[in-house]
């Protein structure tokens, strides 16, 4: 059992969870009279990584959109860095530090996967039109300067061989890392994972689950994740929250959920008398 | 054999990210330059400039400016030709209001007034995609037009209706009016083309042209990576406009002298221009000249072969060449969909190894 106090804990690994990075209080969200998500409370803390799970039509994507500023929940606040959010466009979101990926990848077909990755530093290129029309000078510099950024996340996700190729020639896998690698480039305090290992075989998920620790590890990145492998999510997370029919049903380590009978019933399904 | 790579080596991130790569094509490129500014304007003459040479500058500067639109940043545009009027006219009136300032900055000038009016027109952009926008930009032609026709302030009252361009100088050499030398026009528009070319390389390698395809390929990717769709949607009118504002300007002040605005600048230029970049290659710089130069060239060479070569009488091959043409645009859209500037990439990737095939 994890003490709930406002200082964070310490995992099982031996790992640090700080403050609260992002809380959702009371969040509903409807569709015209489909309730998507009812009054759902959860928080996010500094340097831990928060599986959101549930079976499909749960509203966890629902949720993630909340959080990057795609829905605009009827009900309820979201506070971020101890500050209530007020509401945002996504791209307003996004350059607070929150930088996510899709189920279905959402990459740039049409460019490289350079190009692609350096569209993730697009936010801290701040040089105008008239300096970048010159390109020597100022814009040249921060190319450069933005580039070394992103070779070392290529570096990190073992992209280097594919650097020059179009996105739209790579393979499913790929892609995924990809994608992830734009997220990284933008060095985010919040990622958002929406299903990274969808759709993945064995190695593949491997691969991709290495990546999230090591991202976790060496950036100190707090990450929240939708997945639908329950032992991915198991052996990932810290702690999850678990979603069914748009309430939230479960919330805690790994070991909880796993023995927790609201839980059980949801996935398993349960007789109704 | 011609496009090695093995050995050419990049040691810094600026060399890996140059224009030309490889140094076989950077070689050609300042070839190529050199020629067009040392040799050409010593072997020229009026027919060349005037049926050749300035046609092709002039409409590549409104194929790079479309093709940031429509090829980098996914805006269909047909208000292209209206674009161009609005460059003309604002030369126009910039040259009778201060004939004492040089041409040059007012043909600069004449861009930033069409960049403002193409950023005007481009706001539906923000709630109206694909062919809904191509719709809405069509409506910009025809009121632009409309516009320079009846507004008689737009053409300083002249009984005709027509704008004729004075006689301005640069450097004291004439390159507008009745008694220009080839070589002067050939060179101030070269001079425009050039820098044109260069700024809208500039623009998309960088984080500008990056943000402009991440909307083209997957707006709502660009958003959730931090792009605002309106800041990026509306500079790429405005470059856009900018480039076609400055070949309107060349086009009546250094081309033709004089003109007629729904004549000069009709919905025909709008198609002629879109052609070019789609025949060209959408997303590609080096597209626009091709596409400029295939679309100028060809009538002129299939006139020159059916006329001169084979002695058919002109209004036959007047009327073929309408046919010819359109048939090599099937043709080549069917071979390749991607334009000339996939052709010559798949060119070049041949040429890496030819002759040999190891």
């Amino acid at each position: 059992m994890l003490d709930a106090t406002d200082e964070g804990y310490v995992t099982s690994d031996g790992r640090k969870i700080g403050d609260v990075l992002m809380e959702m209080k009371n969040i509903t969200l409807r569709f015209g009279g489909v309730k998507a998500i009812t009054d759902i409370s959860f928080d996010i803390r500094q340097g831990e990584i928060r599986a959101i799970i549930g079976p499909n039509g749960a509203g966890k994507s629902s949720m993630l959109n909340v959080i990057s500023g795609f829905y605009v929940p009827q009900e309820g606040e979201v506070w971020y860095k101890g500050q209530k959010r007020p509401q945002m466009k996504p791209f307003q979101v996004a350059q607070l530090g929150i930088a996510r990926t899709f189920q279905n990848i959402a990459l740039f077909e049409g460019m490289t996967v350079l190009d692609n990755v350096m569209t993730g530093r697009l936010n801290y290129m701040k040089t105008n039109l008239f300096q970048q029309a010159l390109w020597k000078g100022k814009a040249e510099e921060e190319e450069t300067k933005n580039r070394e950024v992103v070779e070392k996340v290529i570096d990190f996700l073992e992209i280097q061989s594919i650097r020059k190729t179009p996105v739209s020639r790579l393979p499913y896998g790929l892609k995924k890392r990809v994608e992830l690698a734009r997220a990284l480039a933008a060095e985010p305090s919040l990622l958002l994972l929406d299903e990274p290992m969808a759709g993945m075989n064995v190695e593949e998920k491997e691969d991709m689950s290495r990546f999230v620790l090591d991202v976790n590890d060496e950036f100190g990145t707090t990450i929240a994740l939708i997945e639908h492998d329950m032992g991915v999510v198991m052996d990932l997370s810290d702690r999850v929250v678990v979603m069914d029919y748009g309430k939230k049903i479960g919330d805690g380590t790994p070991d909880e959920i796993r023995n927790n009978q609201a839980v059980i019933d949801a996935y398993l399904g349960v007789a109704h008398d | 054999m011609f496009y090695r790579e093995a050995g050419d080596f990049k040691t810094s991130y600026v060399e890996d990210s140059q224009t030309f790569p490889i140094k076989f094509d950077r070689y050609r490129y300042y070839f190529v330059l050199v020629c067009a500014f040392a040799v050409v304007p010593f072997v020229i003459n009026d027919y060349w400039v005037n049926a050749i040479f300035m046609p092709f500058l002039i409409y590549s500067i409104a194929a790079i400016g479309l093709n940031i639109l429509v090829g980098y940043c996914g805006q269909v545009s047909l208000g292209t030709g209206g674009f161009m009027a609005v460059g003309a006219y604002g030369c126009y009136k910039l040259m009778t209001a201060f004939p004492d300032v040089s041409i040059f900055f007012h043909i600069i000038a004449a861009g930033g007034i069409t960049a403002l009016v193409g950023v005007l027109f481009g706001l539906p952009s923000l709630r109206i995609k694909g062919f809904y926008l191509a719709v809405a930009t069509l409506a910009a032609q025809f009121f632009l037009v409309w516009l320079f026709n009846r507004v008689p302030w737009f053409y300083n009252y002249s009984a005709s209706g027509q704008i004729s361009a004075p006689e301005r100088t640069i450097f004291g050499i004439e390159v507008t009016g009745a008694n220009t030398e080839a070589w002067a026009t050939y060179l101030f528009c070269l001079v425009f083309t050039v820098a044109s070319a260069i700024v809208a390389r500039n623009l998309t390698r960088g984080a500008q042209g990056r943000k402009w395809m991440a909307i083209r390929d997957m707006d709502i990717a660009a958003e959730i990576i931090g792009v605002d769709p309106l800041k990026a949607k509306l500079s790429a009118f405005a470059v856009s406009s900018f480039f076609v504002g400055i070949s309107g300007a060349l086009f009546f002040a250094v081309y033709l002298g004089a003109v007629e605005v729904g004549e000069a600048f009709g919905i025909n230029k709008s198609f002629l221009v879109l052609f070019m970049v789609i025949i060209g290659g959408l997303g590609s710089i080096f597209g626009s000249f091709a596409g400029a130069a295939f679309l100028v060239l060809l009538p002129v060479l299939l006139k020159n072969v059916l006329v001169a070569g084979l002695g058919w009488p002109t209004d036959l091959a007047a009327h073929l060449e309408f046919m010819i043409v359109g048939a090599l645009i099937i043709a080549f859209l069917i071979a390749e969909p991607h334009g000339l500037a996939q052709l010559w990439r798949v060119m070049k990737e041949k040429l890496r190894l030819w002759p040999f095939p190891h």
